[in-house]
């Protein structure tokens, strides 16, 4: 049964060639879709309860023997998120059908979002570094396609910005797998991390891991380099938008743990490039500060939302940026908390604006008159970021913030200093956006809010209930996250890799 | 031999970096292909040049001989594809920016930042 661990990326690729053949039938090709997203989320679960108990499940393609296969690795971490991210395309895949119309499906909205959920997917499960970078083009291609799908001039304009910039950091991280492999002759996650565990520190290894630092922080959307992701995001379809921000940051910053905690033994005890640690919380740090300043600023709800998107990756790499296996605990439960949440408010702004009728916060107000129970929804999602008990965000944040006081290096006091400011003004971004859409009088007097469909508030309220259950599921949650990083530093896989070297030329 | 080919890999690098940096965008387009090529050319060179004898290792022996390393070259084929298409991608909504703007220079291109600028007067609305 080694096989489960590629049905998470069978099953959308196969779908997404079929929607492709059924591109004169929108019905059926939703149908289709939705069929595909359930299976994807039964196999992804399928996945997590066979792997929770701490065994990894290895397939090998090809019949040939690790490193030489090309491999999918399924552990805990790999598991959970591609659990996490079925639950968001199930949410927008039921959000899409009040969104998504005819036109646009026949633009090929279903083949584009399930190729992204099998590249999503599949970095998640890869066990190769360069089969990793191949599904990351695959995800900004099919990416591209979906932010551009109604052809708007601000779309074609955020698009050029996004490619642009993605194709700097694949540039990057090509060159960082190159120089890696040039020095060790092995692509494979787990070969990787102990032929490089007992290594003496050298220049090529140094540089190969800032390339891929830099490529893997320019896609996860960390100061300096995310400005592409709140100049692009608000230009697509809402739906796209959601799942782009519910997915695609947190599958750079999975790569991210992957590279530096595996690999180059980041919090491990095993470390070959020494200062990592300090760098990756100057980059929380400033990108905590930077985003959530810029999020307070904006008017418009999908600008103020992607600016939170960098803003809570930050976070992730403050667990990171702990060295300790504490702290990439706690970075793991934050990247599933912060996948639903922020699906769950861009799908939330999409119902706003379908009441409402647009985005500007200088227009909104009083919705909560015509939809008291959805305003109570968007503000558990909210409040869930702005890390208020018991819902997820504020079990994610103490347990970062845990994570540092106990675990980290003596000088993690200023960065829990930042993260506090930044989770207040959180808060702050927060309580002024629900008060401006909902609370406050109507700003026009005599315009009534129309009706949200029910598909709509439907999809929202299943990305509340998840946050809200995994706040008050915490103990479960925790205990799996810390099997994941231990499993992570570890390196702790059955039929663990021989120690021979890839054949290749002596120097 | 290798610090040649490393020089000129780095060179085109450098005139990529250069042409990325430009406002006018299809000079940044040409500027990341020739940045993909230049990556492709140091990706071929982790598996060393070398003689042109094919990849096999002999009957009994533990290692690869006198023949360079095959895995970089099936990398920079895969890399080549993915850059081509991704330059094509990135090509094809230039040239959609040039046919509804009517300008690519990539300051003012401005319809992304002007959908809901903050700087932006707002509606009018009665308080």
């Amino acid at each position: 049964m080694d096989g489960l661990a590629v049905w998470p990326v069978i099953i959308p690729l196969g779908a997404s060639a079929l929607t492709l053949l059924l591109r004169r039938w929108p019905a059926v090709q939703r149908s289709v879709m939705e069929v595909a997203v359930a299976a994807m989320l039964i196999a992804a679960a399928l996945l997590l309860a066979r792997t929770s108990g701490g065994d990894a499940i290895v397939m090998k393609f090809g019949g040939w023997e690790r490193p030489f296969a090309v491999t999918f690795v399924a552990d805990v971490l790999s598991a959970a998120l591609c659990t996490a991210a079925s639950v968001v395309a199930l949410a927008v895949a039921i959000f899409t059908r009040a969104d998504v119309r005819r036109r646009r499906r026949r633009a090929g909205f279903d083949p584009l979002f399930l190729g992204m959920l099998a590249a999503v997917n599949g970095a998640f499960l890869t066990g190769d570094l360069f089969n990793l970078y191949v599904w990351f083009e695959l995800m900004l291609v099919t990416a591209l396609g979906l932010v551009t799908i109604d052809r708007r001039r601000a779309q074609i304009d955020g698009a050029i910005r996004y490619a642009a910039m993605s194709m700097m950091g694949a540039t990057f991280m090509l060159l960082g797998i190159g120089l890696l492999y040039g020095e060790t002759g092995t692509l494979d996650l787990m070969h990787l991390s102990t032929t490089l565990a007992g290594r003496v520190p050298s220049v090529t290894l140094s540089v190969a891991a800032y390339l891929l630092l830099a490529g893997l922080v320019l896609k996860a959307g960390l100061f300096p380099l995310f400005f592409w992701l709140p100049a692009s995001y608000h230009t697509a379809p809402i739906s796209v938008a959601a799942a782009l921000a519910g997915l695609l940051t947190k599958v750079a910053f999975y790569a991210c743990l992957r590279v530096f905690v595996l690999v180059f033994g980041v919090g491990t005890g095993t470390a070959v490039v020494s200062g990592l640690p300090p760098l990756f919380a100057l980059l929380a740090a400033a990108t905590m500060l930077v985003s959530v300043l810029a999020a307070i600023a904006q008017v418009d709800v999908r600008r103020l939302l992607a600016f939170h998107v960098v803003g809570q990756v930050a976070y992730l790499m403050m667990g990171l940026a702990l060295a300790s296996q504490q702290g990439t605990a706690a970075a793991v439960f934050y990247t599933v908390h912060t996948m639903l949440v922020q699906t769950g408010l861009f799908l939330g702004a999409g119902a706003i604006a379908r009441a409402a009728g647009g985005y500007d916060l200088r227009v909104l107000g009083g919705l909560i008159r015509e939809h008291p129970r959805f305003s109570v929804l968007f503000a558990i999602l909210a409040l869930s970021i702005s890390g208020v008990p018991p819902l997820s965000g504020f079990w994610a944040k103490a347990l970062v913030i845990d994570a540092a006081f106990r675990h980290g290096t003596s000088g993690a006091g200023w960065l829990v200093a930042v993260a506090l400011i930044t989770g207040f003004l959180t808060l702050y971004s927060m309580s002024v956006l629900w008060t401006q859409a909902f609370w406050r009088p109507r700003t026009r007097e005599g315009h009534r809010a129309r009706a949200i469909p029910t598909a709509m508030v439907a999809a929202v309220a299943l990305l509340a209930a998840c946050t809200l259950g995994l706040g008050l599921a915490i103990e479960p949650a925790v205990r799996l996250s810390r099997v994941a990083a231990m499993q992570l530093g570890s390196g702790a896989v059955p039929n663990g890799v021989p120690s021979v070297g890839r054949a290749r030329a002596p120097r | 031999m290798s610090v040649l080919y490393a020089f000129v890999a780095a060179g085109l690098f450098g005139c990529g970096l250069y042409m990325v940096l430009s406002r006018h965008i299809v000079r940044m387009v040409l500027g990341l292909s020739l940045l993909t090529t230049a990556v492709n050319l140091a990706l071929f060179q982790a598996g060393r040049i070398r003689t042109a004898q094919p990849p096999l290792i002999v009957e009994g022996a533990e290692r690869l001989g006198e023949s360079a390393d095959p895995v970089p070259q099936a990398l920079v084929l895969t890399a080549i594809v993915i850059g081509f298409a991704l330059t094509v991608i990135l090509a094809a909504l230039t040239l959609r920016a040039w046919r509804s703007d009517g300008t690519l220079r990539s300051d003012e291109l401005r319809s992304a930042q002007d959908l809901g600028d903050p700087l932006a007067p707002g509606p009018d609305v009665d308080h």
